[in-house]
């Protein structure tokens, strides 16, 4: 007891003086507050040389944040790999296709520029490499670190003639610098890979582009970078490298209610209800009987791609491998720039602020994969898609971007198929716009049959829409709902006021209605007539 | 010879004007969230709905205490003395002339038909209205009400059955009220208290209200 009153009093004797010396300024060289870190990465010897490949900025790593590199590897990010808790079905970006560049099987150096890895460049990558891990990507702050395509996820760091004999020079990074300067994740960091899904910017999401770098509080309210300014992390909050959100196992509705710190939680912190709770509306508490069946994206993301930077909405990779006149490829664009053909893709269709498809969403996503089989008299094959229903008592109703396409498929296996797209080789269908032979490629890499005959088929996959949030003005409108042919208008299950009435009451209440009238209106008519009558009498 | 009659007093005056606008407005309003039609645009349809919907409530407090304190509740009784003979008035009498069959009064404001009519609304449309909209307003807490299993479309449903009655029964209304001695003394009575009461002869209209005094049996005798 004495002994901590002791303790207290000189506590307070110290703070008192560092507070006299501080006003007096007595104390000469205060340190400049130094933001939000307590390492100055520049100080430490182990980064002052130079570095001749990425992986020895990685050893550099590790050699204090001893731990780093064995938490990556326990993540999708590095794994590329999800078995799916529920259907068994083994996803992650090594396994699944998608209706975009289709798969990473046999196009790895390409893909893998965006893998937390170096030399991923084929099926024989070791995964349990430490110095191949790349903290670079995620905690450059520089924005000068970039990892091309075609070199598995190195970035380049000598001086390099692209393409070979132009005469131009793509210089080099200075990685030591990049090291150096290593900081916290940024929405840059993330948006390096996550802006660009689908080979370029806002192509595959609608709801992740590049225009999130730096948003207006209209694009996202959270992320605005004159306001909130969010980073990425502040929802996706990642413990032990370990980033929060899923697309294979995401959350459509979250009954936990907000966090609070000190209590364990182990549901996603990457959803609205994580903070927001469930009864979020305070100023209007109506809008919160929309909570237990509206996801909050459904009034809160109005429209898709709202920062200028469009989406691919489809992709029809049948319509690929038209040449000019001189045989060289061809590359359309529209009246905006924007590339609508390619050769070596297809046709594209664009779109900016999208309005979102909705759908009842109860978190399940099943995947069509490789192995499965494909019927072309099926009207679309859906790559992905969404379980859900109104009574299941798991969904919510979510906006989705529903991204349409036609792609190769083996008509006699009846699968869809892997082709070998990426690659300066006499295979790659980029290059040569030969369908069979970058297919018997891709799928040899991915230990799949293939027929050698090669067809067409219809297909969708769904992404739910959670990114760019507005302001709660902005905010969808009742009538966009609450009206006959408003967004909602395919929604199955679920009573909406305005939409929705039983048409046999209406039918019979306005028949009464108007009974009523009608027979008032006769009944006054009768009245009127036998008073005429009555005073005709009188008068006569 | 006509006679005039205080019937309606201030307080069910005031009751029954406010209540008709609330009524009336409401509606307007209920059959714009319905989907009938765009007039203040849905979100502020909902919001004066529901404003209207606990102004209603607290002036049926209100009411409801006045007619237990004061014994009007008894003109809600029903009765079918003389049922038919109004009703042959109105389908034939009233064509021909013939003074009304029924003398209000004070003691006895409504007719037989009235009585049933209203009667009618108050124990069944009102309660329809107001149980669905009641759980239209509480749709948030259903779950713990212990009626999670209870469905929006059936309530929403009901709700509509309920303003269409109540549409149907105003539409009558209004043209009933035209049915008095003359066009207007209905409606004045509702303003001014004063019923006209049109009698052949004043010892008949005497002897009326008197027998419907007697006829009461609260009635001091």
């Amino acid at each position: 007891m004495g002994l901590v009153s002791l303790r207290r009093s000189a506590g307070c004797v110290l703070a008192g003086l560092l507070y006299l010396f501080a006003a007096s300024g007595v104390v000469a060289d205060t340190k400049p507050l130094k933001l939000n870190t307590t390492a100055d990465h520049s100080k430490f010897k182990e980064l002052q040389r130079e570095f001749q490949s990425a992986p020895e900025v990685t050893k550099a790593c590790l050699s204090c944040h001893t731990e780093a590199a064995g938490q990556v590897h326990r993540t999708k990010h590095w794994k590329w790999e999800f078995l799916h808790p529920a259907s068994g079905q083994k996803l992650g970006k090594k396994e699944v296709l998608n209706n975009f560049c289709i798969s990473i099987a046999s196009n790895y150096s390409a893909c893998t520029s965006c893998h937390v890895g170096y030399g991923w460049k084929d099926a024989s990558f070791d995964f349990t490499s430490e110095e191949n891990v790349d903290c670079l990507a995620c905690h450059d702050t520089t924005g000068i670190y970039k990892k091309p395509p075609g070199l598995a996820g190195h970035p380049q760091l000598k001086d390099v003639e692209n393409p070979p004999g132009s005469g131009k020079i793509t210089k080099g990074i200075d990685i030591a610098k990049v090291a150096q300067k290593v900081g916290k994740s940024s929405r840059d960091n993330c948006g390096s890979c996550h802006f660009y899904g689908g080979g370029g910017d806002g192509v595959k999401h609608g709801d992740l582009d590049s225009s999130l770098a730096a948003p207006d509080k209209d694009l996202d309210v959270h992320m605005d970078a004159t306001g909130l300014d969010f980073t990425c992390a502040a929802c996706h909050k990642g413990s032990s490298h370990d980033v929060a959100g899923s697309r294979y196992t995401p959350t459509a509705m979250d009954k936990g209610g907000a966090h609070m710190r000190g209590k364990e939680d182990k549901s996603n912190p990457a959803t609205c209800v994580s903070c927001h709770d469930t009864a979020p509306h305070k100023q209007d508490a109506r809008l919160n009987t929309h909570t237990g069946k509206i996801a909050c994206q459904t009034c809160h993301i109005p429209e898709f791609a709202r920062g200028g930077v469009p989406t691919k909405m489809s992709w029809d990779w049948s319509k690929a491998g038209e040449r000019d006149a001189e045989g060289k490829q061809i590359v359309r664009k529209d009246a905006k720039g924007h590339i609508i053909y390619e050769s070596r893709k297809g046709a594209f269709e664009l779109g900016e602020n999208v309005k979102p498809e909705y759908f009842w969403f109860n978190g399940d996503v099943n995947y069509t994969l490789a192995t499965d089989k494909v019927d072309k008299t099926d009207s679309v094959t859906r790559i992905n898609w969404l379980g859900g229903s109104p009574d299941d008592g798991k969904s919510m109703i979510w906006p989705v971007k529903v991204f349409r396409g036609s792609q190769p498929y083996d008509p006699v296996n009846k699968t869809l198929v892997k082709p070998h797209t990426a690659g300066n080789d006499d295979t790659g269908y980029w290059k040569n716009l030969v369908w069979d032979k970058a297919i018997e490629v891709g799928m040899k890499d991915a230990g799949l049959p293939f027929s050698g005959k090669v067809d067409f088929v219809k297909t969708e996959m769904f992404w739910p829409i959670t990114h760019m949030v507005a302001p709660k003005e902005k905010a969808l409108a009742c009538t966009e709902c609450h009206s006959k042919s408003g967004r909602l208008a395919g929604i199955t299950g679920v009573y909406i006021p305005g939409r929705d009435a039983n048409s046999l009451v209406d039918t019979f209440g306005w028949g009464i209605a108007l009974f009523s009238l009608v027979g008032s209106v006769g009944h006054g008519l009768m009245r009127i007539a036998s008073r005429r009558k009555h005073e005709e009498k009188e008068n006569g | 010879m006509v006679e005039r009659v205080y019937i309606f007093k201030g307080f069910e005056r005031f009751w029954h004007w406010s209540q008709a606008a609330l009524i009336m407005f409401m509606m307007l309003t209920g059959f714009e969230i319905h989907g009938s039609y765009a007039l203040f645009g849905f979100e502020k349809a909902v919001g004066y709905h529901s404003i209207a919907a606990w102004t209603l409530i607290g002036l049926w407090i209100f009411a409801i205490f006045w007619h237990l304190t004061t014994g009007e509740w008894r003109h809600y009784i029903p009765t079918m003395e003389k049922v038919l003979v109004v009703a042959q008035y109105y389908s034939s009498g009233i064509f021909r002339h013939e003074p009304h069959p029924f003398k209000p009064s004070q003691l006895n404001k409504h007719n037989p038909l009235q009585r049933l009519t209203y009667l009618g609304v108050l124990l069944f449309v009102s309660p329809l209205i107001w149980i669905s909209g009641w759980l239209y307003l509480f749709y948030a807490n259903w779950t713990s009400w212990g009626l999670a299993n209870l469905k929006l479309e059936w309530v929403a449903t009901g709700h509509t059955i309920g303003a269409f009655l109540m549409l149907a029964f105003f539409v009558s209304h209004l043209y009933l009220v035209t049915t008095g001695h003359t066009v207007t003394a209905h409606i004045k009575a509702m303003i001014t208290g004063w019923e006209e009461v049109e009698s052949s002869d004043a010892e008949n209209a005497q002897a009326g209200t008197e027998k419907s005094l007697s006829n009461q049996p609260w009635s001091p005798s």
